[in-house]
């Protein structure tokens, strides 16, 4: 494909143009921003984030440390420090079941309270630590339940019994007794998936639900999320550093490097034919699974590490560590570039590597 | 092949780790209510390491790999069975007996935050081993030697008076190695060093531990989950599965063709980052089971798609297929999924 097909052109406000999609969208991030205070002054953790999430449809948000994946989930989700140490841009509209969109920045700490857990919900890393161990899973569960549909104890209990089964959970009934620290890694986030479930969310937010476990428990726990998203039709939000998973898991991808999204689309294209150098060097990092490329050659990486977000470069953020640099670089930060149908980057440089082959 | 090759291949060279039935078990509980029971964190392993030659230890969690490469360094007392080093018997020797003997063996650990003491200097920390080893060198000589193997990891002598706090993850686990290396060790286990960081940095470690092997030919014991990394760096792979090595082969061997069900099973399940490639997957069923209460007979037989009812009836031998190829799996009828 030559290069000059694809005319560079910015990306224009998030919405243009797209007006039959939104109503698709259950969530529509709008120009994200998050900054914490420090002493040292703001720190940038996401700057002009923009994205639309469908029903049913799961996006993969991938970065290493410090890349302010974690912390658009955190702030979608209105979890981030009290407003006093952070300030937070943009909006977060969401369109409920009752088919009403309302700006999630907007909503007082009561009716922040009734969509979390509800309507949009969340998984965590490590489910030891975001299970309370003084507490059996079958009460934990029913919580939720509680809380939200006003039902009486027994019947959110049943309840919980038939989503302990649905995540696959053997012997459900029984296991309601059970406290955390009897159950392995592999059933606490089966647990931890079905309290996220139990009032069936629009919106699931999973950040680095499969990094502590096992590669077979993660294929377990894969599985499960795919079964259980066709059956619900639920969205995902899969907040990961391992393209594997993203491979395996995501329908679009949004890549992002110091806060911002560097790029993001389809899997496909992104994955095969990424445009922006830190996303080639990533998918570079991993070593390649055939035996053919078994050996003790090096591999490509990217050199250096992440920038401090207190000191970020003047210009595009990943160019200290890129190899295609070139002065103008520096100049600005460059705009997120439509690149293809479903398909943006934000790199100066992107036509050149659309008109190579290389993956 | 030339009659040299040939010669070679015929007589190998005496291995620089050999290791023979070993066991390490724990002893749990045993008080007035509770009986007293007994963990095999590892239980009967065998295997040995060329000088030069790294070795990739994988499984799961719990499956005991940490616990065998402690022993293997001696920071445990091993249960049963024997360890030799370069020829030694260290199994059971005291930490007097072992100090000439450490320098030449060395630990690369999981967590570069954890593991480098905060209020220590990179010198410190770097040049400890020398300091409690090499008393006999002045003050220049060991700065010399700490600059060099600072280089050698790709850190900047000029920080060598900074603190761990200073740097990142990556440099810190650079930092390590650089303490690792200092003795000059003819053998490192390294236990998950990579599975802390990010994935560029990963790959720039990767390439680190390359560089070095080759350059100080150095052997290895490299134990991690990530079968990719394992499958780039290791000349051989050993398979472990509740305490026991279930299969050991050379690395392009065990990914062509593997001849265990479990390691079928590893392979198939790490995700491939490409989405245009949708591979056949073995999901495993259920958990690993306690090891309080393994399974009777081979470990792996409940969660086995392929177990026979005679899996049950004893614990199954490492058996040789092929040349260097053993698996502990008594079937010889199976093709197991292949990575192509």
């Amino acid at each position: 494909m030559k290069a000059t097909a694809h005319p560079a052109r910015p990306l224009t406000h998030a919405l243009t143009g797209h007006v039959a999609q939104i109503t698709e969208a259950v969530l529509d991030v709008r120009n994200l921003s998050v900054a914490f205070a420090t002493d040292d002054g703001p720190l940038h953790a996401v700057s002009d984030v923009s994205f639309r999430l469908r029903a049913g449809e799961t996006l993969a948000l991938v970065g290493e440390s410090g890349s302010g994946k974690s912390v658009t989930s955190l702030a979608i989700m209105r979890l981030t420090p009290a407003a006093s140490q952070v300030r937070i841009g943009g909006s977060v509209l969401f369109t409920g079941g009752d088919g009403r969109t309302r700006d999630l920045l907007t909503l007082d700490a009561e009716a922040i309270r009734m969509v979390r857990g509800n309507e949009i919900s969340m998984i965590f890393q490590e489910p030891m630590t975001s299970l309370n161990p003084v507490h059996r899973i079958g009460d934990q569960i029913a919580e939720a339940i509680v809380v939200h549909q006003q039902t009486s104890a027994r019947a959110a209990m049943a309840r919980a019994a038939e989503l302990l089964d649905k995540v696959g959970i053997p012997d459900a009934r029984q296991r309601l007794a059970a406290y955390p620290h009897h159950l392995s890694g592999g059933m606490r986030q089966r647990v931890m998936i079905a309290m996220a479930l139990a009032c069936n969310p629009r919106v699931l937010i999973a950040d680095e639900p499969t990094t502590a476990l096992d590669v077979t428990v993660q294929a377990q726990i894969l599985e499960l999320l795919k079964e259980l998203q066709r059956a619900t039709g639920m969205a995902v939000i899969f907040v990961t550093h391992n393209l594997g998973v993203v491979a395996e898991i995501a329908d679009r991808v949004m890549v992002m490097y110091a806060g911002r999204i560097v790029e993001k689309g389809d899997v496909v294209p992104v994955m095969t034919r990424p445009l922006m150098p830190y996303t080639q060097g990533l998918l570079h990092s991993v070593p390649p699974m055939e035996v053919e490329s078994l050996g003790l050659e090096p591999l490509e990486a990217i050199p250096g590490s992440v920038p401090d977000p207190l000191r970020l470069p003047p210009g595009c953020a990943f160019a200290p560590r890129c190899r295609y640099v070139e002065p103008a670089c520096d100049a600005a930060v460059p705009a997120l570039e439509e690149a293809g149908s479903d398909h943006q980057v934000r790199c100066r440089r992107w036509p050149m590597f659309a008109g190579e082959s290389r993956p | 092949m030339t009659a040299t090759a040939m010669a070679l291949a015929a007589a190998p060279p005496a291995p620089l780790v050999e290791v023979e039935g070993l066991r390490k078990w724990f002893h749990l509980g045993g008080g007035l209510l509770r009986r007293h029971a007994v963990l095999r964190a590892v239980d009967d392993v065998s295997f040995s390491i060329a000088r030069g030659e790294v070795l990739g230890l994988v499984g799961e969690s719990g499956s005991g790999k940490s616990t065998l490469g402690r022993a293997l360094l001696r920071m445990s007392e091993p249960t049963g069975g024997r360890i030799l080093f370069e020829g030694r018997d260290v199994t059971h020797l005291g930490r007097r007996a072992l100090r000439p003997i450490r320098p030449r063996m060395q630990f690369i650990f999981q967590d570069p935050f954890a593991s480098l003491n905060p209020r220590m200097t990179v010198r410190q920390i770097v040049g400890a081993p020398l300091a409690i080893q090499r008393q006999d060198l002045d003050r220049k000589a060991r700065d010399a030697r700490i600059a060099e193997v600072l280089r050698t990891v790709g850190l900047s002598e000029q920080y060598a008076d900074r603190y761990p706090h200073e740097f990142s993850g990556g440099q810190r686990q650079r930092i390590g190695i650089a303490r690792a290396l200092i003795m000059e060790p003819s053998f490192l286990v390294a236990d998950e060093p990579l599975s802390a960081l990010d994935v560029s940095i990963q790959a720039q470690i990767v390439n680190l531990l390359i560089e070095v092997r080759k350059k100080l030919d150095l052997a290895m014991l490299f134990i991690s989950h990530d079968l990719a990394v394992v499958g780039h760096l290791c000349d051989r792979v050993a398979v472990m599965y509740l305490g026991r090595i279930v299969e050991i082969a050379p690395t392009r061997t065990l990914f062509r063709q593997p001849r265990h069900p479990y390691t079928e099973a590893l392979l198939s399940a790490v995700p491939v980052p490409n989405p245009t490639v949708r591979r056949k997957r073995v999901v495993l069923q259920g958990d690993m089971p306690s090891l309080l209460a393994p399974p009777s007979g081979c470990a792996f037989r409940s969660r086995c798609r392929y177990a026979l009812p005679a899996c049950a009836d004893a614990v199954p031998p490492l058996r040789t297929v092929d040349g260097g190829h053993l698996t502990s799996c008594i079937r010889n009828d199976l093709t197991l999924g292949r990575l192509t």
